[in-house]
């Protein structure tokens, strides 16, 4: 390739030159450059290698269809992998790198896998390595473990940096009337004119530069700067540098903006990408088409492109590619390139595949010196590096003929165009072939969208300019409620294109590539149909034709038309396989957005929370919320801390945060026949000033949550239900009163964030509240019973609601504040606790004393768990109906031998074992054993570890049996004691005392 | 993302809101017999076009909705509150003149 760079024209800026890097050496390209054209004007041919074969592979076209120059930029934990150089922004101090070579991609010690390339055909690697004959046949896959590594590594792209990704992204949200996707001479005219009409309207444009296919048309170009000008001011929203990748149900696209990609030295401040979700109501697909390559001998060769490619890097980079130039095509649209070509000083000669071409362009291209052979086209290029000469092959009555050879220097491919329609296949819209135009067009359909320009078959420009318009026409009518008029035909080429996939002479054997992305080939294709894959989804996968970042954009059509041809069929009756989102790569950054580190979910922190740090606390994740787990004294860890907590609650008293509970207010005439109907257990009769504990089931019988509801006020409630359930509850009791239940008069408000939650628990417990009361009279034993509850104040005029309950076992008082006074009257509370040698506790303390006394808690109440198995039978009252009382007693969970809560210890005193072992008979360590361990813990009132669990029967069907529990991959087998799951103070003296 | 016009919020997107179920199942009573609660709680049919479902919206006023929905095209065809005083207090409020 003898490329030099013109002095004039263009798109670029030759005042303003920019270094980079490309594989070490320093090169220079001018503001308003790709990647791609500063490679191709610096003399660079080989910039990639391929996926299979480790070919060398030059540029292939000049926008996201590029399947050759596929390279790395950045470096360090920058580095990006498998960026298309074609639509890489050149910046200041750009670093890139050819990528799947070794040393580097010009001289490739894995090009070796090209001398066996006959081997390497469809399904190669699995038919070979899975079950290596004769080791293993029928044997598996035990060898393919081992070389999937090396096969991996063999074939493949860039490498991902592996250090974490120094950059932030944004998730933005956006709204308009219509979405126009593309900005060339179709989606410019749409957005204009609907933007004129008063709509609010977004145009989007993949390309670093706006104006699509004007940018690569001199007199199109021209106008550019006026057209863009004209938009803005018409209101246009224009977004450079931002793909539609995916087209979504009601009216929503997936935009990803790139916001630093082509900066030099990006603010800090920025965002590398942001990632768009845009709400339309409705999308003008301006999306072009991509020019399609043909299949031929070694046609993956560097100095091989598509026409329009050499048109853009001439027009738009000001880049002559070559000097001998021959170009092969089908259709009419390759003239303009050789023109264009042929005026910029080359000398050009065109291949067209049609033997009859009547059209006003071959008589421009000609008068331009474009010398035009009618009936010819190319059999094989040569030159391994590069294209130094071809050989032609002209047609003949039965196919294709071998002829001369030819010079040339660069070689040049129109095999036609297919429009860009993936985003009508994201709808779930099959694209229906036009075989009038070669190529898939959108179908009829209802969908608010409408295809403009080339993306709906149009070629020539005063109609795309119009099929733009009329896209406008048809948007406007959609939001008034209107249907579409009939849509512009396809077309506009004076000669009609012919239908050219491939060209092949029986005894020339060479290898000439479909998808050259993933090193597919057309005897690929013709293997896999021999093989029996003659779904064109089974030949996609079997091949991997079109899979991946290419998305069918360079060799599907070619692809199907061979698979067609192979069946003997046409090509509407082969199909075409789905293109799904996204069109182009995303990056991973992008789809997480700032959920990441601290961000990665909410956190919630309780209104003690600075209070509980201060304090000493350690703080541990309970759901979304940041809780105590411990207050370590100097000296002490986790281990020490929580059993000095438990022993100090049990001695004397214990404080702690328990604000994380959900609160429900529970409110309206019908509140109390709400609760009765909700809960297991008689809510009807409670009395005003007084807490019940309750259970709730779902409606398949099952328990949902447990906690305490406390009647304040004749209709009104104070419920509290588990930490992790709170959300759930509230949604389901929300469910019956909106849905089932339409006639109860009741309101439920959430107030979790309302109260802050204090236990102050222990046998001193009476004497805190009684110290910390604004009026202690009204927290005597009479004044406030076990499950009593009152309104009343605390010293310093807070306002505070206080219950004697218990979940500990040893007298209790739950304590709820509002919010902002939780600090103060934490404060209060610690003070009276701490002249009483009380402790703070944390939630592994609370374990530690929920376990000794068999309550249940979320390890327990898993979901599939009935109030009988939890032990808690008793409060399933059978004089009422309640939510889950009909199917809790469906027979099989009534079995007598479903496993049920009970207590553990070990055998041996000594031994500690682990929550989530196996409970099993000793002897027969087995399968699913007979039950399970939920919790443990070292238990200081008893002196040993501790666990409950569930096990078949029950604690009575295992009195004097003997019980292991099995942990093979962490502990091992421990000998345990099944007993009664109230292993603490059983007759609860200590609680009701 | 589907869009549901929520008749309390207007139109949002369905991450805000939380699937229910089917809306056509009727619950027996509470004392109702053990096959009609596993009818209504199991028995759920596949529907192939327009299925009507509960909605709540969940990150928004919390409302439990009703809508009609095309399982094959995501169409929606209409959007109610469950609570059928609610769409009576909607109707009503919309007829009120505003004071000035």
């Amino acid at each position: 390739m003898n490329t030099r760079r013109l002095p004039i024209g263009g798109q670029i800026n030759r005042t303003k030159p920019l270094d980079f890097e490309w594989d070490g050496k320093p090169l220079a390209g001018y503001e308003g450059d790709s990647l791609a054209s500063a490679l191709l004007a610096s003399g660079e041919t080989i910039l990639g290698r391929s996926f299979k074969y480790h070919r060398p592979r030059g540029l292939m076209s000049a926008g996201v269809e590029e399947s050759g120059a596929i390279v790395t930029i950045g470096t360090g934990s920058r580095r990006d992998a498998n960026v298309k150089a074609t639509s890489q922004a050149l910046y200041d101090g750009l670093v890139a790198k050819g990528q799947n070579a070794w040393p580097s991609v010009r001289n490739d010690f894995g090009a070796v896998n090209n001398l066996f390339g006959r081997f390497f055909a469809a399904g190669f690697y699995y038919k070979t390595f899975m079950g290596l004959p004769p080791f293993e046949w029928g044997k598996g896959t035990g060898a393919w473990m081992w070389y999937e590594k090396i096969i991996r590594k063999a074939a493949g792209m860039g490498t991902a940096s592996r250090d974490a990704d120094p950059d932030t992204y944004e998730h933005a949200n956006g709204y308009c009337d219509i979405l126009v996707v593309g900005s060339g001479p179709a989606g410019r005219s749409a957005a204009l004119s609907a933007a004129q009409s008063g709509y609010d309207v977004v145009l989007v444009e993949q390309d670093f530069a706006l104006g699509g296919e004007s940018l690569s048309r001199v007199e199109e170009a021209d106008t550019l700067s006026q057209e863009l000008a004209a938009l803005r001011a018409a209101g246009v929203r224009l977004m450079e540098n931002t793909t539609t990748f995916g087209l979504y149900d009601g009216g929503v696209a997936g935009l990803l903006e790139r916001v630093t990609d082509h900066l030099s030295a990006p603010p800090e401040w920025m965002p590398r990408q942001r990632f768009w979700t845009m709400r339309s109501r409705f999308t003008v697909i301006a999306s072009g088409a991509l020019e399609r390559h043909l299949a031929f001998g070694n046609n993956d060769r560097p100095g091989i492109m598509t026409a329009n490619a050499a048109k853009i890097y001439l027009n738009r980079y000001g880049i002559l590619a070559g000097e001998n130039i021959v170009i092969a095509t089908n259709n009419d649209s390759a003239y303009l390139s050789a023109s264009s070509l042929s005026n910029a000083g080359a000398r050009v000669t065109l291949l067209d595949s049609r033997e009859q071409v009547l059209n006003s362009s071959q008589a421009g291209a000609q008068s331009a010196g474009v010398d035009v052979k009618s009936g010819m086209s190319i059999l094989n290029a040569k030159g391994s590096t590069g294209v130094y000469s071809i050989d032609l092959a002209e047609k003949s009555s039965d196919g294709w003929r071998a002829k001369n050879q030819m010079a040339c220097d660069l070689l040049l491919i129109s095999g036609g165009w297919s429009p860009v329609v993936n985003l009508l296949s994201h709808r779930g819209l099959k694209p229906v072939w036009d075989s009038v135009n070669a190529c898939f067009i959108a179908p009829d359909h209802h969908e608010p969208i409408a295809m403009a320009g080339s993306a709906a078959g149009i070629w020539d420009h005063a109609s795309c300019v119009q099929s733009g318009e009329k896209a406008a026409a048809d948007a406007i009518a959609h939001l008034h409620g209107e249907r579409a008029q009939t849509s512009i035909k396809a077309g506009g080429w004076e000669t009609p294109i012919e239908g050219l996939y491939e060209i092949s002479v029986s005894g020339h054997q060479h290898k000439s590539f479909v998808d050259p992305q993933h090193d597919v080939t057309a005897d690929d294709i013709r293997l896999a149909h021999q093989e029996g894959f003659v779904s064109v989804e089974h030949l996609k996968r079997y091949t991997t034709l079109g899979m991946a970042t290419d998305q069918g954009k360079m060799g599907n059509v070619i692809g199907l038309a061979l698979m067609a041809e192979a069946l003997g069929k046409e090509i509407p009756e082969v199909g075409t396989t789905t293109f799904r989102p996204p069109y182009t790569p995303i990056s991973i950054g992008a789809l997480k957005g700032r959920n990441v580190g601290s961000h990665f979910r909410p956190l919630r922190r309780t209104p003690l929370h600075d209070w509980n740090l201060n304090a000493g606390g350690t703080m541990t994740m309970a759901g979304l919320w940041h809780r105590p787990w411990y207050f370590a004294q100097p000296g002490e860890g986790i281990g020490e801390a929580y059993v000095r907590e438990t022993e100090t609650v049990r001695r004397t008293v214990g404080v702690c945060d328990v604000t994380s509970l959900g609160k429900i207010a529970v409110q309206g005439p019908d509140a109390t026949e709400f609760l009765n109907r909700v809960y297991t257990n008689p809510f009807a009769k409670l009395a005003v000033g007084k807490a019940r504990y309750g259970i709730m089931l779902r409606d398949d019988g099952f328990v949902m949550d447990d906690g305490t509801t406390w009647r304040l006020a004749e209709n009104d409630y104070f419920m509290t239900t588990t930490t992790a359930h709170a959300a759930k509850v509230m949604t389901f009791l929300e469910e019956l009163l909106q849905t089932r239940w339409q006639d109860l008069r009741v309101h439920l408000t959430s107030v979790s964030e309302q109260w802050a939650g204090i236990a102050v628990a222990g046998p001193q417990s009476r004497e805190v509240i009684t110290e910390c009361a604004a009026d202690p009279r009204k927290v005597t034993d009479v004044a406030l019973p076990f499950m009593g509850v009152i309104e009343t104040t605390l010293k310093g005029n807070i306002p505070a609601r206080i219950a004697r309950i218990s979940f500990s076992g040893e007298r209790a008082f739950e304590i709820y504040i509002p919010s902002d006074y939780g600090p103060a009257a934490m404060d209060l509370i610690w003070n009276a606790a701490r002249v009483r040698e009380g402790c703070l506790y944390g939630l592994e303390s609370l374990g530690a004393l929920r376990i000794e006394k068999g309550h249940v808690t979320g390890a327990e109440l898993d979901g599939r768990v009935t109030i009988e198995d939890a032990g808690l039978g008793r409060m399933a009252s059978d004089k009422k109906s309640y939510i889950g009382s009909v199917l809790k007693n469906r027979p099989e969970l009534l079995k007598g031998d479903r496993p049920r809560l009970v207590g553990i210890f070990p055998k041996d005193r000594r031994e500690i074992f682990n929550a989530g072992s196996i409970l099993c008979q000793d002897g027969n360590i087995s399968g699913y054993g007979n039950g399970w361990v939920t919790a443990v813990t070292h238990s200081p009132a008893l002196g040993h570890w501790i666990g409950l669990g569930f096990i078949e029967g029950g604690y009575s069907n295992w009195i004097d049996r003997e019980v292991v529990c099995a942990d093979p991959l962490r502990k091992g087998n421990t000998p345990v004691e099944i007993v009664s799951p109230h292993m603490f103070d059983p007759s609860g003296d200590r609680m009701y005392g | 993302m589907l869009r549901i016009q929520c008749p309390f919020c207007g139109l949002r997107d369905h991450s805000e809101f939380s699937y229910g179920s089917d809306a056509s199942v009727e619950y027996p009573p509470l004392d109702g017999s053990q096959e009609a609660w596993h009818d209504a709680v199991f028995q759920r049919e596949n529907i192939d076009g327009v299925q009507s479902e509960t909605w709540q919206h969940t990150l928004g006023c919390r409302m439990w909705i009703v809508v009609e929905r095309n399982t094959r095209t995501h169409d929606i065809l209409s959007v109610r509150p469950a609570h059928d005083g609610m769409t009576q207090a909607l109707n009503t409020s919309l007829s009120i003149e505003p004071d000035q």
